[in-house]
């Protein structure tokens, strides 16, 4: 991975270890709890499972040093302090941040596009302006933009969708040309389609125009090598429950100049420097945007999820999601009347979503349930995709570190199943 | 096999009873379920004070598909007046299942149109005693 940036004890230039799946997946206490019939997850893009390295550093931050931050003076709350913001070194070092200072925790990546939608957003766009999205979006990249249009006359515009369910970026600098288009935001990985879009080439177009651009990569941030550097755009959102951490905390990477520049997001404590009865003066970086106790423990947990993941490296967890994808595709398109949602294995990361012809996504989920399959369905947040698609919903497999082959042939085992209990021809 | 999965469901999943559409209805309601996509429709012919015809359209899982086969069969005829008392223990008792709270909606919504379509009272069944739904 091309992130070294700064990092704390000593993980930069470990050589990961050989990738085996079975043994990451032995890091993972919910695969060996106690249960009628073993536990097949294949829902890591709703949420991941958490590796023992992040519930033991949650609790030893409980039981050893609990105590707020940024406030006591005595030793514990030092330490506490200091736990989390080394989570916040490693956050940045992990995503290839110029510093931790640029790296703001939120609730997760929804929060975090609420909060560039109202800090940065309500302050730079005026009426008539204009803002891109796509239709493979998260409604957490549609609504804030949906409510900010609200208020005032902001245009939404689409970089459209292509047959294989992929993003047409030649239509970009058409979309950009007016010079009205002040905000290009887009998702990095389709938590639908699996589709990894070109993150950098649009970066460098809407750049060019003078565009800012933010990428959610709420399901590229702990499934492939993220570098900033490379990426090249202004806000970055990730959320850590997706990324082998705990729920309740999500990250922000903004320019310095750009977060500087934006007012506070949350008034509260900690986000200030001097309150009177009347006023108060904002607190630097990040803590600006950090109003009242966060969710320490959480971010303890997010730094010791990085730490794993920089151990695993991040090029291993890549293509072992690349590898199970391809097998999982081979495997479903064997199935009578299965359609797979979009574009070919070699193109994406480790989702795919499928309808089967005549079996409701809600009933495909319910016979996998009986064999302990987990999928997710239903629309996966992604409404108008599904309408672009021409399908109501889908039902979704999605990977992480610790899926198996074996939990794919179980999926696929379970789809012949549907497909006997809801035979096609009394569909017709 | 799964209790959901029961002959009785699939039966009117497969051969739904009521289904289709009424030309020049007296009434139609249609209402889906956000979460899942489950869209029905219902066409109605009231004769004084009585459902006269009653059908059915849309698109939605097994469950949501089946409940309102059945529960078109079972007002069909019926009194304003009875259709009004039925709750969602009629609706799960022609199911002949437990579900929980994701696929009780499934199961509800037939009735929830229904009754938005005759009464106007558009509210998920069983709402009130119980918030969780």
């Amino acid at each position: 991975m091309g992130a070294p940036g700064i990092v704390s004890e000593g993980e930069v230039g470990r050589v990961p270890a050989p990738f085996e799946p079975h043994a990451v997946r032995r890091d993972f206490p919910i695969f060996a709890a106690p249960r009628e019939r073993p536990l097949l997850y294949l829902d890591s893009a709703a949420t991941s499972q958490k590796p023992r390295a992040v519930l033991d550093a949650m609790e030893r931050y409980y039981t050893t040093c609990n105590s707020n931050i940024h406030r006591g003076v005595y030793r514990i709350a030092e330490e506490a302090t200091a736990l989390y913001e080394d989570a916040r070194r490693r956050v940045a070092g992990f995503l290839g941040a110029p510093g931790p200072r640029e790296i703001v925790f939120t609730r997760n990546s929804t929060e975090a596009i609420n909060l560039v939608a109202h800090a940065w957003g309500r302050t730079y766009l005026r009426d008539g302006d204009a803002v891109v999205l796509t239709p493979m979006e998260h409604h957490s990249n549609l609504v804030p933009w949906h409510l900010l249009a609200a208020e005032r006359r902001i245009e939404l515009r689409f970089i459209p969708l292509t047959g294989s369910g992929e993003l047409a970026i030649e239509a970009l600098p058409g979309l950009l040309a007016d010079g009205r288009a002040k905000l290009v935001s887009f998702v990095h990985v389709s938590n639908v389609l699996g589709t990894v879009n070109p993150a950098g080439e649009i970066a460098r177009i809407a750049k060019e125009r003078g565009a800012t651009v933010l990428v959610d990569a709420s399901q590229s941030a702990a499934h492939l090598p993220l570098d900033l550097r490379e990426l090249g755009a202004d806000f970055v959102v990730c959320t850590a429950h997706k990324m082998l951490g705990p729920t309740g905390i999500g990250v922000l990477w903004g320019r310095r100049e750009l977060l500087e520049a934006m007012p506070p997001f949350l008034g509260g404590g900690e986000m200030i420097r001097e309150v009177t009865l009347t006023g108060s003066k904002w607190n630097e970086l990040p803590w600006k945007f950090e109003a009242g106790t966060m969710p320490i423990a959480e971010a303890v947990g997010l730094g010791a999820a990085i730490q794993y993941l920089r151990k695993l490296g991040m090029a291993n967890v890549f293509a072992h999601d690349r590898e199970l994808v391809t097998y999982a595709m081979e495997q479903l398109s064997g199935v009578d009347g299965l359609r797979i949602l979009g574009p070919p294995a070699d193109r994406r990361g480790g989702v795919v979503a499928f309808t089967l012809d005549g079996v409701h996504p809600h009933d495909v989920a319910t016979v996998l349930d009986e064999e302990g399959v987990c999928v997710r369905a239903g629309h996966h947040c992604a409404m108008p995709l599904h309408e672009a698609l021409g399908v109501p919903a889908s039902a979704r497999a999605s990977f992480h570190c610790y899926s198996l082959r074996e939990e794919v042939d179980a999926l696929v085992a379970g789809l012949w199943r549907a497909r006997r209990l809801f035979p096609r021809a009394e569909r017709a | 096999m799964n209790d959901l999965f029961r002959e009785n469901i699939m039966d009117h999943h497969r051969h739904p009873r009521c289904h289709g559409t009424i030309e020049n209805p007296d009434l139609t309601f249609e209402d889906a379920n956000p979460l899942c996509g489950d869209r029905i429709r219902m066409d109605f012919r009231v004769r004084d004070g009585v459902l006269e015809t009653v059908r059915f359209s849309g698109h939605g899982c097994s469950i949501s598909q089946a409940a309102a086969s059945m529960l078109c069969e079972h007002v069909e005829g019926r009194t304003l007046d009875e259709i009004k008392n039925l709750g969602r223990e009629d609706v799960l008792e022609m199911l002949g299942i437990d579900l929980g709270p994701v696929r009780l909606k499934c199961a509800l919504l037939a009735l929830k149109t229904l009754k938005a379509g005759i009464y106007g009272v558009n509210q998920w069944p069983g709402e009130d005693e119980d918030g969780a739904l």
